[in-house]
């Protein structure tokens, strides 16, 4: 049931004491290969050497995302170029595209945490896994690839996209593992309610998906609407791709490949390290990729780490569901939201489809918010004044949920738009 | 005594009241009567036509979403009042009227309205109490 034993099990004195052979091995490579994180151990007078315990990270100063953009395209590499082998970049959707560089041994060890996680979802050499995450720069499809491959299982390339050959591929190849973003899978799922495909002429089992947020809700819809179970998994192109973390069939957090990834919580005003338990950013480092290292990355999004020994026997640390970015937090009238509120406001009124879109306008000083929602058969009357109940009813759960009134658009199905990778739900217009 | 009527769910878009009467002109449906409510987002469109489940069926393929539900209708006289002589026989009957619209034959000499009622069934026995004309499917298909 495991992919790596001894990995994956190890006792907390172990792995400490792995994680900082690692960590010094990796500060001394950067320190002396990466211009630029020599110079910021220079800047403060940090020395590899000085880096004792563990806890003597803390003392290594932030990367953040615009360190990278700066970099661009190859600014980082710990190694001379002709011993990278592939590069990947982020979607540039906040700005310029960040690189990730890999040698041979980075995507060994990429495609080991992919497969620890394939094997958390139940995988085996034997199966077909039908990888629909888009093949490309983006790090889902190749990053899935490389872990199918280290299994020794069967990898579709499909890449996202074209849902009736996804569906047919369903069919004819008998997939076992699905694995794309949670909004492609949805779609699916109900496309292949609207085609007439019955579950029992499909033989997934599994369905790992990740790259964007997600709700309970949305995975209950998934998991009924494919005959699955689903597993969240994490991961992002600055640090490796795919894989960094993902769940066990007990889903209730995802594991950190704690082994090559070393997890931080900060307080992202203050940049101050938090305890277990408590929310905040997640900081990473990595311990063992040589191509292009990377010290206290700062991923922005929110979560808390769990110390526990999770009920699947791994001791290896878990990262609780992502609840937002700390940059696509929205601030509407003065208030936090996060999009993940809005949806899951959504997600419990009943015939509502998951699919929306959050408009925020500020026409004179006021911030303003148009949800948009998709109708569906259950929600729709013939009389205005149940329509309007309805409009009423998501608005007051919207309100419980985010503590802001908004207006609610109810639009026609499949009006808003379907992403194959990562969906756009937030239109901000205002000008701040 | 009840004629069953179509709603169709149409947002405030270009072209989408015509997409949907397409639709229904292509599988050669009929409309008897029609009627929006409107907002300023969205609309209900409410139909009297010739085959509903033909209707139905074309219309969610071409992704609209569908209802169907019981109205009454009523042939009034097509003269000054006749409405309101009808509307007048719920009067002190506690029955709430939801919406109403109307249309003239070219076939007779009456107005025929279109209504749908809080309470139906207690609708139906006054209207046939106070020997109102009430139209059933098949006379539908005369007008």
């Amino acid at each position: 049931m495991y992919w790596d034993e001894k990995a994956e099990c190890m006792s907390k004195e172990e792995k400490e004491k792995i994680q900082l052979e690692r960590l010094q091995k990796t500060v001394k490579l950067a320190y002396e290969n990466v211009e630029f994180y020599k110079k910021r151990f220079d800047e403060i007078g940090l020395k590899p050497e000085d880096i004792k315990t563990l806890k003597d990270i803390e003392k290594i100063p932030f990367t953040t995302k615009s360190d990278l953009r700066e970099a661009y395209p190859l600014g980082l590499l710990a190694v001379p170029r002709e011993e990278i082998v592939e590069v990947h970049a982020s979607s540039g959707t906040t700005g310029k595209p960040t690189v990730t560089a890999y040698t041979q041994n980075d995507l060994d060890i990429w495609g080991e945490c992919i497969a620890r996680g394939l094997k958390m979802a139940g995988a085996e050499k034997k199966y077909i896994i039908q990888n629909a995450y888009g093949y490309g720069l983006f790090t889902g499809g190749f990053g899935i690839h490389h872990g199918g491959n280290k299994m020794g299982a069967i990898t579709i390339p499909i890449s996202a996209g074209n849902t009736k050959r996804q569906l047919d591929t369903m069919v004819d190849f008998q997939s076992d593992i699905l694995t794309c973003t949670p909004s492609y899978a949805m779609y699916l799922g109900e496309s292949r309610e609207k085609a007439g495909i019955p579950l029992e002429d499909i033989n997934l089992k599994a369905g790992i998906h990740g790259a964007e947020m997600w709700t309970d809700e949305m995975r209950k819809r998934i998991e009924a609407s494919l005959g699955i179970k689903t597993f969240n998994i994490y991961g992002l192109t600055e640090v490796m791709g795919p894989g960094v973390a993902q769940e066990c069939e007990y889903q209730n957090g995802m594991h950190i490949q704690d082994d090559q990834f070393y997890p931080e919580i900060i307080n992202s005003e203050t940049g101050e390290t938090l305890d277990y338990g408590e929310k905040g950013e997640l900081v990473l480092t990595s311990l063992t990729k040589t191509g292009m290292p990377i010290l206290r990355f700062r991923t922005k999004d929110l979560t808390s780490l769990i110390a526990d020994k999770c009920e699947c026997g791994r001791t290896t640390v878990r990262m609780t569901r992502i609840t937002g970015r700390s940059d696509d937090m929205l601030k509407i009238k003065g208030v936090m939201v996060f999009p993940s509120q809005i949806e899951k406001a959504l997600l419990k009124i009943k015939g509502i489809s998951p699919n929306y879109m959050i408009h925020v306008t500020r026409p004179d000083i006021l911030d303003e918010v148009e949800v948009k929602v998709e109708a569906s058969k259950e929600l729709f009357s013939d009389e205005m004044k149940e329509m309007e109940k309805v409009e009423k009813q998501i608005q007051a759960s919207i309100r419980s949920e985010t503590g802001i009134r908004v207006d609610v658009t109810l639009c026609e199905p499949e009006s808003l738009p379907r992403s194959e990778g990562k969906a756009v739900r937030v239109i901000d217009e205002r000008n701040l | 005594m009840v004629v069953k009527q179509i709603s169709i769910f149409v947002e405030n878009k270009e072209g989408r009241i015509k997409k949907a009467i397409d639709t229904l002109a292509k599988e050669n449906i009929n409309i008897r009567a029609l009627s929006i409510a409107d907002t300023t987002k969205y609309g209900i469109l409410r139909l009297i036509v010739s085959d509903n489940e033909k209707a139905i069926k074309a219309l969610e393929k071409d992704g609209f979403i569908v209802k169907e539900n019981d109205v009454l209708i009523v042939a009034v006289p097509d003269e000054p009042n006749g409405l309101n002589s009808t509307l007048a026989i719920f009067e002190n009957q506690d029955i709430n009227l939801e919406y109403l619209y109307a249309f003239v034959s070219s076939k007779t000499d009456e107005a025929i309205v279109v209504m749908r009622l809080e309470n139906m069934e207690k609708a139906i026995e006054v209207l046939e109490n106070s020997n109102a004309k009430l139209l059933d499917s098949e006379d539908i298909k005369e007008i």
